[in-house]
């Protein structure tokens, strides 16, 4: 058979405020073939069988973030997964876990971009220069200890995979917290006395357990639980440092 | 008027959802099996303070099959949880750089092992005087 003739099942939770108390599941029959992404999948839905159908998309390049949703149970980026990888099985498809479902496949990320804001996710200079004194220099370990932090695309696939957000959504969570590192592992930052009130809150790095699936799904190797456990030793040192300095002192 | 309603999913027997939080919520009922060792390790030493007798009664209680199966429980849940322990380790401690460079979290993990084998061997070597 040729990859024209194939088709593959897709289960899409469909949820319509004004008509439904609670999302239910619909099947669709689509057209397969290897090289397609289950994003493609949902906007042939879309075009050719029920325009009502709504979701987020934008890059189709797993760089905008914009496009998770749950796939058999899993956080994943539906442009960088692939109906190959289920074929001929069946593709379950949901709103991502754990954050309010606005309509259908969207979710409402009000939460996460207000935390997001909370923290101070920019450079602010430890030092002030001019023009004249040039660029702010960094040597190749000050760029490693936080490179990796800075590649998360906001994708709240660590939010969907967090139980601890799920259970009590005042947490920051895991994708927030490791920008927050991001800034404050930064060698040219000065605001980690800020963002150290942040991470040292009950809703702080102290709301995780270590559950450790965020990492598991981030689908930029950001590791997000190494950067949340990573601050409670930080936070740790911070409230002893508390009682050593007066006004409170910076922990490496 | 707002049509908005957003919709919240309710968290029951979320742990049951993925095999993912099953391995967790294992890990953290390893727990429970360390604590109730660590109780007859203290009625051990207890029971020595008070005297060969007592003593004696607590070495003749440990030889109870079911007290045999719980040990062997207990050392089954200890390993899990030491190896899912070392696993997490490189991401629980603070970035270790050598020469500049990041310490990739398998020579962490690998070294936890290394040591662990050494002190092993170590103790056994005390307790059976080889
Ligand atoms: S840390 Fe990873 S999973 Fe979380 S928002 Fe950033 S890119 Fe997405
Ligand atoms: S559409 Fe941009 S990340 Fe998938």
């Amino acid at each position: 058979m040729t990859d024209i003739e194939k088709t593959i099942e897709i289960e899409v939770m469909r949820y319509h405020p004004e008509q439904d108390a609670s999302p239910v599941f619909k099947t669709y029959r689509i057209p397969y073939a290897s090289d397609q992404s289950v994003l493609q999948g949902l906007q042939y839905i879309k075009d050719y069988i029920d325009g009502t159908l709504s979701f987020r998309w934008s890059c189709r390049m797993a760089i905008c973030g914009s496009c998770g949703v749950m796939i058999n149970n899993q956080p994943k980026l539906s442009c960088k997964t692939f109906l190959r990888d289920y074929y001929p099985g069946k593709i379950r498809v949901e709103a991502l876990q754990h954050l309010p479902i606005e309509r259908d496949l969207v979710i409402d990320a009000t939460d996460f971009i207000n935390k997001l804001e909370s923290i101070k996710p920019y450079i602010v200079p430890r030092e002030a220069r001019s023009l004249e004194q040039g660029e702010y220099l960094q040597t190749p370990e000050q760029l490693a200890r936080y490179e990796q932090f800075s590649s998360c695309i906001n994708c709240m696939l660590c939010y969907a995979a967090c139980p601890q957000y799920g259970l009590k959504p005042e947490f920051t969570g895991p994708g927030v917290l490791a920008l927050l590192h991001r800034y404050n592992a930064d060698s040219r930052d000065g605001a980690r006395a800020d963002r150290m009130q942040i991470v040292n809150a009950e809703e702080g790095v102290w709301g995780c357990t270590l559950v450790g699936y965020c990492s598991e799904v981030c689908p930029k190797q950001v590791d997000p639980a190494a950067a949340v456990n990573r601050n409670k030793v930080n936070s740790t040192l911070d409230y002893f440092l508390r009682f050593l300095m007066p006004g409170g002192g910076e922990s490496g | 008027m707002s049509k908005r309603r957003p919709y919240v999913r309710p968290m029951d027997g979320w742990w049951l959802k993925n095999p993912y939080y099953v391995r967790y919520m294992s890990r953290e009922a390893t727990s429970l099996f360390v604590g109730v060792y660590a109780l007859i390790l203290l009625a051990g030493m207890v029971s020595l303070a008070c005297g060969e007798t007592a003593y004696n009664n607590w070495l003749m209680a440990m030889t109870n099959p079911v007290s045999i199966g719980f040990h062997l429980a207990a050392l089954a849940a200890a390993i899990y949880h030491t190896i899912t322990w070392f696993a997490v380790a490189p991401k629980v401690m603070p970035a270790l750089f050598l020469a500049g460079k990041r310490v990739p979290d398998i020579a962490i993990t690998t070294t936890q092992y290394a040591i662990a084998v050494v002190l092993y061997l170590g103790l056994f070597c005390m307790v059976w005087r080889v």
